[in-house]
């Protein structure tokens, strides 16, 4: 399946970060080299919580040169599926685990005079691993970080030792915010933008740089949604001849999984397009997350990206 | 000349729109010819943009047609440049002092559209971010693959290269990056066999 | 060594010939009867043993004196290997993938050493033993995507990925079927392939780029495309062509079996993994209709194909006015049998 080559890690070390956030860093479990990647990239990292096997994507925010290990981090989600809170409260140190090749869904524009960096929170991690890139060819870039209190700052000490005139934190309990204004009229001709936060932030950037003239092509983000809890509903798959349910806590596209059947997928958070799937009958509604389908689309009731979205209805027959 | 409008043609052939204002910290306009009417237009449709913006305008043929015209318009800056050569270093700084959220407008033959763009790109513009319309001359600026020699103005095909004389037949293929469509020899095959040369379009 | 290289060449005198095994392991392109575009991608993960399809990058007998022309190409014309200034670390990548595959897939040919960044290169068959620090272009002779595709038959395009589109911003183009990479650089995929008649209205570029938009490190793929050459050039460059496009005229029905030439190109992709760039290797194998025919499947089928294609293609291609004549050659050697499925000789 194509985007989908397995690795076996260990994990080799996990360090509590803050209230919210822990750091997990993999080796190969033969003690090989891992392939490398480029900043911006995913592993989706496979989760068995007893019988239920969920397959979630993070950033991968170490350097992209060292092949000796990844490491990832996990904001705990308390409202989410349970991905999070198993990373969290299952996964020690030793423990075996399967992850994904590296895949680059938010690579950097190799082009760009300068790189703008906006992040919010848990949506520093892909800058990490670029930042790390970037220094390595000397590249010219600027961080501007923004976080609820410097409690949750993970990495800003770290950040502003190594880099002081080039990352700039923000706290919004101390009412500060990244002055967008101010930013986006002073920036070289040539500067891309890349941004990696909640979805209220990334709306907001991209509205402002578009308002101020950037071309789209300048403008990047990212923005993995996890597949949210739903009501259990039932699916037909036409191809396949199987009548799946999906659970409560699953998404479509586990589900569609666990029944056997092989269905592509790179980012598993509504972002790439790879699962779309083909609607053949449905009686009821559609919940669309994904921002892959247009709104024609979500309309048309004739495709469905399984990885984030749901259905509520009495019938629903796909082309799987 | 103004509006030809072009065959359709396969996907690496430059297709031309019409300017409209878009919203941007500065605007750089650059024209030639018969280009100065789509700039006057823009300029008559929305008159608050135009006081930040520089026109680099080179009147070949025209000469002083649309002058007046241009200056009414009060623009922040207007360059009349005597040839494309003699404008490069002024597009240039021009680009060098801008900002991310500067408008590009190109209007005028598909020679100077294809070199202003070629320069905006240069200096990290997208090229699906400048707006471009085609007026006056249809001729086309060439590049001989044989010898990389450039042809200004071709309007007849085939055409003879001014460096390497081979007979050239003019393809739709087109480098945005050299600025230029493709000239091929026409009687590789069979030197010496050349079919009458006819007008562009016609 | 395990190969015998051939000592030959690509123009001149033209003194290229295939052993009778480099026959057996010709790609033959067609698996039916008929010839129409086709997306026709499939995994690259090895293939038959001895089959061009087993290794990552395959190196036959005519390994040696491809370099050589390729040499003698960018001597004359040193545009044929451009690389635009961001696509330097693909090259990296590229050198990568190579040295690592063919050092793991011919140990008795190529040698690769690293300690960390300090690395070492050996090439037998080139003779070249080259010590060098990755990363660092002052410690090569040319830049890195030049220094191993002047080690590795076949062009490279290297194809920039961004906004949901691929851009070719760097190559080493010497074996092309008659495009230049010095005017179609920095184009995306549909505007590189602007030329290419009846695949845009069928849809076949659209669906060629989603895949290939996917294809992810550990997964690459590879498909056959192919043309008519005179003569066994592999230099057929727009460049060149009013050079070489006489040679067309100089079949007769006496030598074409030796001087027609079909031309095949294994099309190979892999995702780059410190740039995001995907690398497309383009790999030409030549074969006169004189050894095709030793086949007696592949030249009933050629006759069918050569003879039903679509007009279009065969102009396309650059051999309609040839058509007849190798239609002629090609005919009694057709019986009318059925052939049976697959590329594969009976």
């Amino acid at each position: 399946m194509i985007g989908s080559t397995k690795i076996n890690v260990i994990v080799s070390q996990i360090k509590v970060l803050n209230d919210l956030v822990t750091c997990f860093e993999f080796k190969r479990t033969n003690g090989g080299l891992l392939p490398t990647f480029s900043g911006g990239a995913h592993t989706i990292v496979e989760m068995q919580d007893g019988s239920v096997l969920r397959l979630n994507p993070y950033s991968i925010m170490s350097d992209p040169f060292d092949q000796a290990r990844y490491t990832i981090s996990v904001r705990r989600d308390d409202q989410g599926r349970g991905g999070s809170l198993f990373m969290h409260t299952k996964v020690k140190v030793g423990d075996e685990m399967v992850i994904s090749y590296p895949v680059n869904l938010f690579s950097l524009d190799l082009r760009a005079r300068k790189h703008l960096f906006i992040a919010g929170g848990i949506g520093i991690t892909p800058f990490l691993a670029q930042i790390k890139q970037l220094e390595r060819s000397n590249g010219y870039w600027e961080l501007h970080y923004s976080t609820r209190r410097p409690s949750l700052g993970t990495f800003v000490d770290e950040l502003l030792k190594k880099y002081p005139h080039k990352v700039s934190p923000y706290y919004d309990e101390c009412d500060q915010r990244i002055e967008l204004t101010s930013l986006l009229s002073g920036q070289p001709l040539g500067t891309h933008i890349y941004i990696c936060g909640p979805k209220g932030m990334i709306d907001w950037v991209r509205q402002e740089a578009t308002d101020f003239g950037w071309p789209d092509e300048a403008i990047h983000f990212e923005e993995f949604l996890a597949p949210l809890p739903g009501k259990p509903f039932q699916a037909k798959l036409e191809i396949s001849d199987k009548v799946i349910n999906v659970g409560e806590l699953q998404s479509l596209l586990e589900a569609v999984e666990l029944a056997g059947v092989e269905a592509p997928y790179l980012c598993r958070g509504g972002a790439c397009g790879q699962c779309e799937t083909s609607v053949i009958e449905y009686d009821g509604k559609f919940i669309h997350r994904d921002h892959w389908l247009t709104d024609d689309e979500k309309t048309s009731g004739l495709k469905i990206m399984p990885c984030v979205s749901r259905f509520e209805g009495k019938k629903l027959v796909l082309d799987r | 000349m103004v509006g030809f409008k072009f065959p359709e043609s396969i996907k690496s052939r430059p297709v031309y729109g019409t300017l409209s204002v878009k919203s941007g910290v500065d605007h750089l306009m650059i024209a030639d010819g018969e280009g100065a009417e789509a700039i006057i237009r823009l300029a008559k449709l929305n008159k608050n943009f135009i006081e930040k913006s520089h026109i680099i305008y080179i009147p070949k043929h025209t000469k002083s047609i649309f002058v007046d015209q241009l200056k009414e318009l009060m623009p922040g800056q207007l360059y009349l440049g005597p040839s494309y050569p003699a404008s490069v270093s002024r597009i240039r700084q021009a680009l060098n002092n801008a900002k991310m959220g500067l408008q590009v407008y190109l209007a005028g033959t598909e020679g100077l559209i294809g070199q202003a763009q070629n320069e905006c790109m240069s200096s990290g513009v997208p090229h699906t971010a400048i707006q471009t319309e085609h007026c006056g001359s249809v001729a086309r600026r060439m590049q001989c693959v044989h010898c990389k020699g450039i042809t200004e103005d071709v309007i007849m095909d085939p055409f003879i290269c001014i460096h390497c004389g081979l007979n050239l037949f003019i393809r739709d293929h087109y480098s945005r990056r050299l600025a230029a469509f493709q000239g091929v020899c026409i009687d590789a095959e069979d030197p010496g066999n050349v079919p009458d040369a006819v007008e562009l379009y016609k | 060594m395990t190969i015998q290289f051939n000592d030959e060449s690509f123009r001149g005198e033209y003194t290229f010939t295939n052993s009778d095994h480099a026959i057996k392991r010709f790609p033959f392109p067609f698996h039916e009867d008929s010839y129409m575009y086709a997306v026709n991608m499939e995994q690259h993960q090895g293939g038959p043993e001895g089959s061009i399809y087993e290794k990552r990058f395959d190196v036959d007998e005519h390994y040696v004196s491809e370099m050589y022309d390729r040499k003698l190409v960018l001597t004359e014309d040193p545009l044929r290997c451009q690389s635009l200034p961001h696509m330097v670390m693909a090259g990296w990548d590229l050198l990568e993938l190579i040295m690592v595959s063919k050092a793991e897939d011919y140990p008795d040919l190529f040698e690769l050493h690293r300690d960390g960044a300090n690395w070492r290169w050996v090439n037998k068959p080139l003779s070249i033993d080259q010590s060098f620090v990755f990363l660092d272009e002052t410690t090569l002779p040319y830049g890195p995507m030049e220094y191993i595709t002047r080690q590795t038959q076949g062009d490279f395009c290297i194809l920039d990925q961004r906004n949901d589109n691929l851009w070719m911003d760097a190559g080493m183009v010497t074996t092309q079927a008659d495009w230049s990479l010095d005017f179609d650089i920095g184009m995306n995929f549909f505007e590189w392939h602007a030329p290419v008649p009846k695949a845009h209205e069928m849809g076949i570029f659209i669906r060629a780029l989603k895949f290939l938009l996917s294809i992810q490190q550990g997964t690459p793929a590879r498909r056959l495309n192919w043309t008519m050459t005179v003569n066994p050039l592999l230099d057929t460059s727009p460049e060149n062509y009013h050079k070489w496009g006489v040679q067309k005229r100089t079949l007769t029905p006496e030598n074409i079996g030796q001087k027609q030439y079909l031309r095949v190109e294994l099309q190979t992709f892999f995702r780059l993994p410190r740039s995001n760039a995907l690398v497309f290797p383009i790999r030409c194998y030549l074969i006169n209709l004189e050894d095709l025919v030793s086949v007696p499947k592949w030249a009933r089928r050629l006759h069918r194909v050569i003879r039903d294609l679509p007009i279009e293609l065969a102009t396309y291609k650059g051999f309609i006015d040839n058509r007849p004549m190798i239609l002629d050659y090609l005919a009694p050697f057709d019986d009318g049998q059925p052939t049976s499925d697959g590329v594969w000789p009976d």
